[in-house]
């Protein structure tokens, strides 16, 4: 059989994802159970939840105002009046035999997901984003089933791109994108452990130049970033595979085993459910009016894709300003770290001191960024003595060092323990002319073409002034006095 | 009169008074129940602590000198799709057997709180899918006017309990016709409100976009007092009307003069039965000689309702009964696989009818099919919604007959399509989301009731509560009473 990377020439492979994102509201879509994840099994129902007879759903308008959000920051057409509708289908963990879902009236259509991909945004489309129900859960224990309905309720928004992602890692991309927006508007906490975020991959290959999609497989169960990277890199390969040994892909659903590394038939194309749509007749129609849009607008923030632009406009290298934006609350701090900076050229050192210092000594401590025991402020006002020359990087980062400790003001540090750096040409002329005086063999070695020679004299300049003497002054005097 | 047959505003007026207690009420009302329930066959279950401990509250409340609620001492019966707290809710299917709601449906709260004496639970046609109640998955209920007659349905329970003397009052619903095809049949007053004027929280559904709860009486009057507790906005329910309620006592007139009277002309060539059609007659006739206007209208695709009917409540039948699934409540099937508990129970818990309906809106809605079934059948509603629309700029009040026939035997109807055929004058109503009432106005030369259907515009229950009123005494049942059970 032909390799891989050979059959990847001639084929293209196309993948569409299905991202649910649970939104995080107080209570439940359509009744007043609270949500929370790890609670005791059925604590978190009501009548509406377990399906009794009788009930009736409520929209809980918290929920529009988090799926909104997402739809203003993903550019969708968000519908006027949208629309639930019932999906049916038998599953223990689904209490009314259906979940109320939107089917061809969603709240947002046609919008886009900006990934950073090699230093660059991509536009990615995206075919729809509706709201939902969660379904409960069932757990096996040996020949006995259990049904916990605690997630049965909790909203949920589907996210469905359009199929044009080429590569697995461009599909785990995506969901990095997705996941960093989300966290970003502040309407998840999209925890993949926690089910927050859960994904369903749609994987085809054709030729490439066709336009024609291939037939495509579901792959379902694939929560983590790492899983969405290999199961269908898997996939890929094995529909592949399968066309190299010149067979036909079935349309059909597939479930992802992480520990095997592989993935299983799960249901043929025949025993696919019809849903059976229809228009929820509880529900009227999900209506969005002027105002609410309004409300919803005013408290979305600059988005990463935007910041990352701004920061890259900014003079930031594209790496250094991906990672600041892999996170609301550091993109955040660097932003409140600039605005306490006097000068307006500080963007690249704060960056590099939030990215090396700040981030290293927080992963060492466990912390999050939004537990900086260093406020932006004082940082900038560390940094701000380093670029004025008042003190050197190196005693810089001492300095940090105990402010991140003990929350002591740097400049305070500094003039406690006299660290000011000698900038004083004059003082600094005297030191370096005595040092070359004092060492006359290593002068004229030096002199002689030994360059390495020449950190033995910076050493010296350091050990007298305990390192407080300004290295380009220093290097320059010095140069001077050995006259080379 | 006895008690058994006083209405509402005697009852409370009496226990107002103190010339009556509710206990006394409640066991006047127990007792004539065990007496004639075991041959009528209206009950499905009955309550006791709990309605004991109200009667004694509301007893308590009078001597304390405390105001008391407007159905106070009142004796009602509900529906067996209405959920009740504590107190077992069947639906009349063998699916839900056993099942002790842990809530009240908000029309039940709404009695209770107003004082009224749940009594117990009455009998229907399995989930409401039937015109007769002989769909009913555990009795056989009669018609008290003739006890080899059907009561008509599926509110049948409750029309042959208030016809009989067995409560004052019961609740119903009605989804194509089955709040008022039973009265009708029995000799009472049933209405069925607006869609959306009164909660369906609480209410086992068998088509939401058609289903209201309603009162059967013995008189308008008691329509309006149990109307009046009942209708209103209610948070629960996302198509309940958030709008406010008229007092229907003022309703009650007596006054029809100037009123235009709409005949909708093709439920008027449709009717065959003659004695029907000359007790409407003297209806359209009364009400003229008191100073209403006739005026005849049509309603063109009155021909269409029952097939759009018969898509749109399958239709929503098939999803509203996917939860019963042995899972969580009811009859659970012993089965040793997932897909055989789901057969087994509900192949065993649902009755033929259901099954029927089921499998009706299952092939409606499977995909492909939409547009072409339950899509259409919501555009042949919207025709009949405009029909009426038209009918009611010419018309304030529209008048046709309740039924086709007078109450037909057990038995009498050999395929479900001449069942669903007994409904053809009440569906259009719910279709178009309308209020309506059935109120008697005269007997057959067998001695069997007929009723007259009044429709009005959506929200004006008021008209149908004014002009039903001088039916009701103009025209009425003359006193007539039910003699074929337990006579008072």
């Amino acid at each position: 059989m032909a390799e891989l990377a050979q059959l990847l020439e001639e084929w293209e492979p196309v993948i569409g994802l299905e991202v649910h994102v649970q939104l995080a509201t107080q209570s439940k879509i359509f009744s007043p159970s609270a949500t929370a994840f790890g609670a005791p099994p059925n604590s978190l129902t009501d009548p509406l939840v377990m399906g009794l007879p009788g009930t009736l759903p409520v929209f809980n308008r918290g929920v529009l105002e988090l799926a909104l959000k997402l739809g203003i920051a993903t550019a969708s057409q968000i519908r006027a009046k949208s629309r639930f509708a019932r999906k049916h289908y038998f599953y223990p963990d689904l209490p009314k035999g259906y979940q109320i879902s939107q089917y061809d009236e969603p709240l947002c259509e046609n919008g886009h997901l900006d990934l950073i991909l090699g230093g660059q945004v991509k536009r990615v489309r995206l075919q729809r984003i509706h709201l939902e129900e969660d379904a409960g859960k069932n757990t096996h224990v040996g020949a006995v089933s259990h049904v916990d309905l605690n997630r049965a309720g909790v909203p949920l928004v589907e996210v469905v791109s359009a199929p044009e992602l080429t590569s697995a890692e461009e599909a785990a991309e995506f969901m990095r994108a997705l996941h960093r927006l989300v966290r970003w508007i502040e309407i998840s906490e999209a925890d993949m452990e926690k089910g927050q975020l859960r994904c369903d991959a749609n994987v085809s290959v054709r030729r490439r130049g066709e336009d024609r999609l291939g037939t495509r497989t579901e792959l379902k169960n694939i929560n983590s970033f790492r899983f969405v990277q290999n199961a269908i890199e898997h996939e890929i390969a094995r529909q592949l595979r399968i066309i190299d040994g010149g067979g036909r892909i079935e349309r059909e659903t597939r479930l992802w085993d992480a520990s095997a590394g592989q993935s299983q038939t799960m249901r043929s194309k025949e025993e696919a459910n019809d849903y059976r749509y229809f228009p929820d007749p509880d529900l009227p129609p999900l209506v969005v009016d002027g105002p609410t849009m309004g409300a919803v607008l005013r408290t979305l923030p600059e988005l990463p894709a935007a910041r990352f632009e701004r920061y890259v406009r900014g003079g930031l290298a594209p790496d250094d300003a991906r990672t600041l934006v892999g996170e609301r609350a550091l993109a955040d701090y660097f932003d409140a770290a600039i605005a306490a900076h006097p000068s307006e050229q500080g963007a690249k050192t704060l960056a590099n001191w939030i990215l090396t210092e700040l981030l290293g000594a927080l992963n060492a401590g466990g912390l999050s960024i939004a537990h900086a025991p260093m406020p932006p402020d004082r940082l900038s006002r560390l940094v701000a003595l380093v670029e004025n020359g008042t003190i050197s990087g190196k005693i810089g980062k001492e300095v940090f060092e105990e402010s991140y400790r003990t929350g002591e003001e740097p400049r305070a540090i500094v003039e406690r323990r006299g660290v000011q750096q000698i900038s004083d040409e004059a003082q600094l002329w005297a030191i370096v002319e005595r040092i070359v005086a004092n060492n006359p063999r290593q002068a004229q070695e030096f002199k002689n073409g030994k360059d390495g020679l020449f950190g033995f004299f910076v050493g010296q300049v350091m050990k007298e002034t305990q390192g407080r003497a300004n290295p380009v002054i220093t290097t320059d005097l010095l140069h001077r006095a050995l006259g080379r | 009169m006895s008690l058994e047959l006083w209405s509402i505003a005697e009852i409370a007026q009496r226990i107002h008074a103190g010339e009556l207690t509710a206990a006394r009420v409640l066991d006047t009302m127990q007792a004539r129940i065990q007496n004639v329930d075991r041959e009528l066959g209206a009950y499905l279950a009955l309550d006791g602590d709990r309605v004991r401990a109200d009667a004694a509250e509301i007893d308590r409340k009078r001597m304390a000198g405390e105001p008391l609620p407007p159905l106070a001492g009142v004796p009602v019966s509900l529906k067996d799709n209405l959920v009740t707290e504590g107190l077992a809710t069947t639906a009349g299917s063998k699916i839900l057997q056993g099942w002790i709601p842990p809530y009240d449906a908000t029309v039940v709260a709404r009695l209770r709180a107003a004082g009224a004496l749940v009594l117990g639970k009455v009998n229907l046609d399995e989930f409401g899918m039937g015109s007769s109640t002989e769909r009913s998955a555990y009795k056989k209920t009669r018609n008290p006017w003739d006890t080899s007659r059907v009561p008509g349905g599926s509110s049948g329970g409750g029309a042959a309990a208030v016809a009989a003397g067995l409560c004052t009052a019961s609740l119903g619903t009605d989804t194509g016709g089955s709040i008022r095809q039973p009265a009708a049949f029995c000799g009472v007053v049933g209405l069925k409100p607006t869609y959306g004027r009164v909660s369906r929280w609480g209410v086992i559904a068998y088509a939401s976009s058609l289903d209201q709860v309603g009162p059967l009486t013995r008189s308008v009057a008691d329509a309006a007092a149990m109307l009046q507790v009942i209708a209103g906005h209610d948070p629960h329910d996302s198509t309940s009307l958030p709008v406010p309620v008229p007092s229907y006592a003022q309703a009650l007139t007596g006054d029809v003069r100037g009123l235009r009277i709409g005949l909708p002309r093709e439920y008027y060539e449709g009717l065959a039965d003659a004695e029907i059609r000359a007790a409407l007659d003297k209806t359209i006739a009364a009400l003229v000689e008191r100073g209403a206007v006739k005026v005849d209208v049509t309603l063109p695709h009155t021909q269409l309702a029952l097939t759009a009917y018969y898509i749109i409540a399958p239709a929503e039948a098939s999803s509203n009964l996917a939860r019963y699934d042995g899972i969580r409540y009811g009859k659970r099937a012993e089965a040793t696989d997932l897909l055989s508990l789901y057969m087994k129970s509900r192949g065993e818990g649902f009755g033929p009818e259901v099954k029927r309906r089921i499998m009706l809106g299952t092939y409606a809605l499977r995909s492909g099919y939409y547009d072409a079934y339950y899509k259409k059948a919501q555009q042949v509603r919207a025709l009949i919604k405009a029909d009426f629309d038209a009918a009611f700029e010419q018309a304030d009040v529209l008048l046709t007959p309740t039924t086709p026939t007078t109450a037909f035997r057990f038995n009498a109807k050999a395929t479900p399509l001449e069942m669903y055929q007994a409904d053809i004058f009440t569906l259009a109503c719910n279709l178009g989301g309308l209020p309506g009432l059935s109120v008697p106005c005269g007997l057959s030369s067998e001695g069997l009731p007929i009723g007259a259907q009044l429709l009005a515009r959506p929200l004006d229950e008021a008209m149908l509560l004014r002009v039903g009123g001088v039916v009701e005494s103009a025209v009425g049942l003359a006193g007539a009473r039910p003699s074929g059970v337990g006579g008072i």
